[in-house]
């Protein structure tokens, strides 16, 4: 029998526990970030939050005021991209999943739609720019509606297809083999079947268009003042943030980072609603 | 009513209705293909005062002058390429370590929270990682990391220039470290996912002939979703290419390029947002969408690449 060599043994397990201590150590700190981040928002975040926050307009320099204007200007631009985009992006789901299965314009438009789903969203903004804000000669909330509905677009494609294609044909079988038309079985049955994640796409589109900035910059702009008026320039959330930021007013800032919370507990909150109406899917 | 509709009528209308539908998915489907040539086109369309003005000079002009209307990209997109260098830097190494836990060493039961919770982190809006970078991170790294590489690398030939000048805080460096933390989770995300594609029984073989963990990653899961790390990896750098807001925060606005990474700088995202609305005269603004343009083809050509090499692991798992 031969002698095992220790030293090459000892050698390659020393090589693993170096490698998996590594491991825990880059989990540690990538989660590291998350607990980071968190904790100041919140820690700077909460010391402003008040009612006055959800009930007065947002101040001049130097005095105080709330974010009433830019959270109801955020609300109605999400809201309209939502109504806009999300149609559009389940019929292109479905004829992907249902009419075209195999067919090149389906393997095209996936290719093209996960483009567009990681593309630069500065970008859009510019499109959006080009094509409303120039030839209408001024900002408005038109503008940045259909720019954030254009990043809804990819997302709802992407998840309608995947979610409609986890749907068991055995179901799409029997409801033709009853004769129930193509149409009325996908309306019927197939959405039915794949309502909870196409839900979960609408509100990982809604997580995604909540925090964005670049596109709003170029078109709905921001605006000091209440308005509902969308063809003018539109408050929002991450408009304002960014401007109050970096600004040099104490009062401004930290109404800066109570937005920044709100926005990202409104975000963190959906994508977990997300998930969790996605999870009973996936195991099955 | 439905008593006077005959059963052929009935038909044709639900025909009629079917092939509407079909009709109406399709054109949706072919909207999505007309929305990224729109793109293209409304940028081309915007950027060609500029291109006209300046020839393809405007590529590696590094002047950039509002008030004489002499523009050159070459400033923002070296701060563009150098930024994500430096978060791909890291990124990649630590979020594929994490896969590596993910899929090998963590228990089960904390698969799916770690999952996640590195997941949220990549849904953080990149509007928090600029202020918290702008008011936490950038002061952080001033009084601690920066004084550190200065003095460390004062004296050694190259990297002195590396590493010169004052800590700002703000800056190339820091810019790239922000975006290594909104890349990190895409990266270890996908891999994790690809890492989980591998067949079991390849993984158990290794172990059955005594390999240990990291024998087990090294010669058999990683050679075998080299496409998909490699997909995965460009869609970090495609998502690093196009930030726009953390960067904006940190970068510091200097159209300029130093030897330095610790000095400020810009990117094309960065210039974009700083400048477009107040950008006076065509000129300017067909610039600034010349930068979007170039900006878009960059992050085409990697994300292509990125979603072909994704593909083709698919395939070869489907074989």
């Amino acid at each position: 029998m031969p002698v095992p060599n220790i030293s090459l043994y000892s050698r390659r397990r020393r090589r693993n526990s170096i490698a998996m201590t590594l491991s825990i150590g880059a989990t540690l700190f990538g989660l590291a970030w998350l607990v980071l981040i968190l904790a100041v928002l919140l820690w700077k975040g909460f010391s402003g939050l008040s009612l006055a926050v959800f009930t007065e307009m947002t101040p001049p320099p130097g005095s105080a005021g709330g974010l009433l204007n830019p959270i109801v200007g955020s609300l109605l631009l999400t809201t309209l991209a939502v109504l806009i985009g999300t149609p559009i992006g389940i019929l292109a789901g479905t004829y992907m999943a249902e009419y075209g299965r195999h067919d090149r314009l389906t393997t095209v438009v996936r290719f093209i739609n996960d483009i567009l789903l990681s593309a630069p969203s500065i970008v859009i903004g510019l499109f959006i720019y080009e094509i409303m804000v120039y030839p209408m000669g001024h900002f408005s909330g038109w503008a940045g509606a259909v720019a954030l509905a254009v990043i809804v677009i990819p997302v709802v494609v992407r998840t309608t297809e995947d979610m409609l294609l986890l749907v068991p044909d055995t179901l799409r079988e029997a409801a033709a083999s009853i004769g129930l038309p193509r149409s009325l079985m996908i309306g019927r049955i197939a959405y039915r079947a794949a309502r909870a994640g196409m839900v979960t796409g609408v509100l990982l589109a809604i997580a995604r268009i909540t925090g964005e900035t670049a596109p709003l910059m170029f078109t709905a702009l921001n605006n000091q003042f209440w308005s509902l008026n969308l063809n003018a320039p539109i408050a929002s959330l991450p408009a304002v943030i960014f401007q109050f930021a970096l600004s040099p007013y104490k009062e401004w800032q930290q109404l800066a980072w109570t937005g920044a919370l709100i926005i990202t507990l409104a975000v963190l909150t959906l994508s977990i609603t997300a998930r969790i109406l996605a999870a009973p899917r996936k195991s099955t | 009513m439905s008593v006077t509709l005959n059963r052929g009528q009935v038909l044709r209308r639900l025909r009629l209705g079917d092939i509407a539908f079909k009709h109406i998915t399709r054109t949706a489907a072919i909207f999505v293909l007309v929305l990224l040539s729109a793109v293209i086109l409304a940028l081309i369309d915007g950027s060609v005062l500029a291109f006209r003005t300046f020839g393809f000079s405007f590529l590696w002009e590094e002047q950039w002058n509002p008030v004489t209307e002499k523009f050159g990209a070459l400033a923002p997109i070296y701060g563009t390429i150098v930024t994500s260098f430096i978060a791909m830097l890291i990124a990649v190494p630590v979020g594929l370590l994490i896969a590596v836990f993910l899929t090998e060493l963590c228990p089960m039961w904390l698969r799916r929270p770690i999952g996640i919770a590195i997941e949220l982190l990549a849904g953080i809006p990149s509007i928090i990682y600029g202020i918290w970078g702008l008011f936490i991170f950038a002061p952080f790294l001033q009084q601690t990391l920066q004084p550190f590489l200065i003095s460390v690398f004062g004296d050694i030939p190259v990297l002195s220039t590396l590493f010169a000048g004052p800590p700002y805080g703000i800056g190339v460096l820091t810019a790239g470290l922000i975006l290594a933390i909104m890349v990190l989770p895409f990266v270890a995300s996908i891999s994790r996912d690809v890492f989980d594609a591998v067949p079991p029984v390849l993984k158990e073989a290794a172990y059955g002939l005594g390999c240990t963990t990291w024998e087990v990653v090294r010669h058999v899961v990683l050679p075998f979703t080299r496409v998909g790390v490699i997909g995965g990896v460009m869609l970090g750098l495609g998502r690093a290419l196009g930030e726009t807001m953390a960067v904006t925060f940190v970068i510091g606005n200097a159209h300029r390029i130093s030897g330095s990474i610790l000095a400020p700088g810009t990117t094309i995202s960065a210039t974009i947002a700083n400048e477009f609305t107040e950008a006076v005269g065509a000129l300017y603004t067909s610039s600034l969408i010349a930068l979007g343009l170039i900006l878009f083809v960059i992050t085409f050509t990697v994300l292509a690449i990125a979603r072909y090499m994704l593909m083709r692991l698919e395939r070869q798992l489907g074989n």
